[in-house]
């Protein structure tokens, strides 16, 4: 056993902190840590800045632009990312289509699409789930009916994330209704700008504007913009659900938050000392700790075999399970330790330019909010009680 | 023994009940409660009007009611509409001018005439009065207050404060008129609708209730009743939240079937279920322990709050993930209350507090035993 980075391992952390130092815009890392949202462009432009270095794609093939990066030093990028408040790369384009593509696009797919991705001209969303059909995805009724060189779509998506900003939604359809379920699904790219699709935004308990609902009445989609097979969309969509989890359990977002979480802990005062010191606190901040290094551990341990050529699906669901649960125990305990000042709730807070006073301490002013929003960890990307089935199936085998 | 609320709270329920359905439909909470001020008064008034106010004193200092039972139901009322406005703010400030014999002033707050909000928590004191700050000054023209409250309910709205402050001679409860001089207000909403506000003193003219000093006992007994009206109001939020999963459980198919056919999400309900009954008996004994023996009595609130955090957090955030993306909807009246329920553990003192506090009241009891 050798629970040590290699040199090369630790030389190429040192070069994502140099380039993080100097390259990761103030502006943008404010934000991330007041908990303020980004807008479109800046997402966009982080995204473009990490392009410009050509660390975009960190799990994309080197000769469509990817870095050609271990498993291991893509852990490192992300945490090291993570630690310094910068944006996330949104998943939609480069983790979630990007893959698809590069495994089942046509050749002229890929070299029409992937380098629209890098340099930002796509902004892509995900319709997957439908109000039927979310943990039990395969139930889907979205329906697309050949018509000459079109399909033609009628149906609706929900929970689409930040399809407000999109151009271009990656779609499961319905195209049989033959045999079963799972295999009359089809994989299909629709532009947004086609008359017939309409975008409902979906208000979360927050208040927050993240997801929305997508309709679709009489939406023509060229046949050119069918991923692989007619009927096969499942076995892609699948691929997409399982590919790229290597930081499935964000530790480097939950390290960083974390780290917050103990500074707070230090100067809130309860009772006259510190949080840090009631021991009702300091209990429940040691599990956190506690379980939150024990994850790092098996998370690496998952990107070791990852990159021995084990396919982790399990490991990624018990990942995703425990990494979304230590999230929302920081956000528990940040709301905690914000005492009464957990309460005020000032929207305008969360938008950039935003110069009002905090209520009590700066830090207070999202705490509840992330706490609520958050909730959603546990249910999306595939909810934490379906994952604890995978678990059973794949590893238990119950 | 006998558990039943007895003929005439249950009428009170009732009317309560039925009025608040009907002026406080969800349809409009989701609104109305984060606009302006978050809460209305004519809403209030009418509830005056029903009784709701004077149900929460003794009649004899003018009200209908006032045993903690009397308290409690009202408030179970109130969370079960997660109706907003300053009902946990009148229940303390009308306990203080009772125990000052200010029936006045008490007899205003009761028919809905005046509204008189209750300011006691700082930005430090964290729910302990030996930590408030804010200096009370005896001057030639009477009494002035220096200092700052913080997430003061509905403070933006309110006719009159009682503020506790602090004295040469110790804690002191005052009266302070909306438009005093020096007093400055800032008001927010919350984050589980209605509003709030920091307010600030500067040698702001205020009327002393009660005796300079005294006020320890008085605020502690306020805060007790305090307690027992967030623990029924948690309860009655908790009773609603488990209908709305039974019934999305039984209603929302997946696979094929309704979700609440499966025995992992069947069990943790059961969890629930059994939960939200041990919190209902920590409200009763919380009510049950008063006037009673004073560390009895507060050791009875604090079991109470630490109950209530407990449960009501693993019922908020059950509740949401089992009715899965929709329960993170605004349009959902369910997360509303998930999110009353947990801001319940926010408003004076946490289940980590009432823990501890617990346990030090523990040590009182074995000491006096000694």
């Amino acid at each position: 056993m050798d629970l040590n980075f290699t040199p090369e391992e630790e030389a190429f952390r040192a070069e994502v902190r140099a380039f993080l130092a100097e390259k990761l815009p103030v502006r943008l890392s404010d934000k991330i840590r007041k908990g303020q949202h980004l807008t479109k462009a800046e997402h966009e432009e982080w995204h473009a800045i990490l392009n410009a270095r050509g660390w975009l794609a960190n799990h994309w093939p080197v000769e469509w632009g990817g870095t050609g990066w271990t498993v291991m030093e893509r852990f490192i990028f992300e945490t090291e990312t993570a630690l310094v408040h910068a944006p996330r790369v949104l998943p939609f384009g480069l983790s979630m289509i990007g893959p698809v593509l590069l495994k089942y696009g046509s050749e002229e797919q890929k070299r029409h699409w992937l380098p629209r991705i890098l340099d930002g001209s796509d902004w892509w969303c995900q319709g997957y789930s439908e109000p039927g059909a979310g943990s039990d995805l395969a139930s889907l009724k979205t329906s697309a009916v050949r018509d000459g060189d079109h399909y033609v779509v009628n149906g609706q998506k929900t929970w689409t994330t930040l399809a407000q900003y999109a151009n271009m939604m990656f779609c499961l359809v319905r195209t049989s209704n033959e045999g079963k379920r799972q295999e009359g699904i089809s994989f299909l790219l629709i532009d947004m700008a086609t008359p017939g699709i309409e975008v409902r935004p979906i208000k979360l308990l927050s208040g927050d504007h993240e997801v929305n609902e997508v309709f679709f009445t009489d939406v023509r989609v060229p046949v050119a913009n069918l991923v692989g097979e007619e009927n096969k969309g499942w076995t892609y969509a699948k691929y997409l659900l399982t590919y790229e989890r290597t930081n499935i359990a964000g530790v480097g977002a939950s390290m960083a938050a974390f780290g917050e979480l103990q500074e707070i802990a230090r100067t809130q005062r309860r009772n006259g000392r510190p949080l840090s010191e009631d021991p009702q606190f300091a209990a429940r901040l040691a599990r956190l700790e506690i379980d939150l290094e024990n994850m790092k551990t098996t998370n690496l341990r998952v990107l070791v075999s990852a990159g021995a050529g084990a396919a982790p699906v399990a490991e990624s669901s018990m990942l995703k399970i425990r990494g979304t649960e230590i999230r929302q125990t920081i956000d528990d305990l940040m709301r905690r330790a914000a005492g009464t000042h957990a309460r005020p709730w000032i929207p305008e807070s969360f938008e950039g330019g935003w110069n009002g006073e905090p209520v009590g301490p700066e830090w207070a002013g999202p705490v509840a909010t992330h706490y609520f929003n958050d909730r959603k960890l546990s249910i999306f990307g595939g909810s934490n009680e379906v994952q604890r089935e995978i678990i059973t199936k794949a590893i238990l085998e119950l | 023994m006998d558990f039943s609320l007895g003929e005439d709270r249950q009428m009170l329920v009732d009317s309560l009940r039925r009025f608040l359905a009907d002026k406080l439909p969800f349809s409009d909470r989701k609104t109305a409660a984060f606009e302006g001020s978050g809460w209305s008064r004519d809403v209030w008034n009418q509830l005056a009007e029903l009784g709701a106010i004077g149900a929460l004193f003794d009649e004899s200092v003018g009200g209908f009611g006032g045993s903690p039972f009397d308290i409690g139901v009202v408030f179970g009322e109130l969370g079960r509409a997660i109706a907003t406005g300053p009902w946990l703010a009148a229940l303390q400030a009308g306990h203080v001018l009772a125990a000052a014999g200010r029936v006045d002033d008490l007899a205003a707050l009761i028919d809905g005439s005046q509204v008189i909000g209750y300011a006691e928590e700082e930005a430090a004191t964290w729910f302990d009065p030996a930590a408030i700050t804010t200096r009370a000054t005896a001057t030639a023209d009477g009494w002035v207050l220096d200092g700052a409250k913080t997430v003061v309910s509905c403070a933006g709205t309110l006719d009159r404060i009682v503020v506790v402050a602090r004295g040469d001679a110790g804690l002191s409860t005052f009266l302070v008129e909306r438009d005093a001089p020096g007093m400055t207000i800032r008001d927010y909403l919350v984050i589980d609708g209605g509003s709030a506000g920091d307010v600030t003193f500067a040698a702001t003219p205020a009327i002393l209730v009660g005796e300079a000093g005294g006020a320890g006992p008085v605020i502690e007994e306020a805060r007790a009743l305090g307690l027992v009206a967030l623990a029924w109001e948690g309860v009655a939020v908790m009773d609603v939240l488990r209908d709305q999963t039974l019934d999305y459980l039984r209603t929302r198919k997946q696979f094929g079937i309704p979700i609440g056919k499966f025995q992992a999400l069947q069990h943790r309900m059961a969890t629930l279920a059994l939960e939200i009954e041990q919190a209902r008996s920590a409200a009763i004994n919380a009510a049950d322990r008063f006037p009673g023996d004073r560390v009895e009595r507060e050791r009875a609130a604090s079991a109470a709050k630490a109950t209530i955090g407990k449960a009501g957090s693993l019922v908020a955030e059950e509740a949401i993930q089992m009715h899965g993306g929709i329960g993170m909807t605004w349009e959902l009246a369910m997360s509303h209350y998930a999110k009353r329920l947990v801001m319940i553990g926010h408003e004076l003192g946490d289940e980590d507090h009432h823990l501890a506090r617990y346990i030090e009241l523990g040590h009182e009891l074995a000491g006096s035993d000694a």
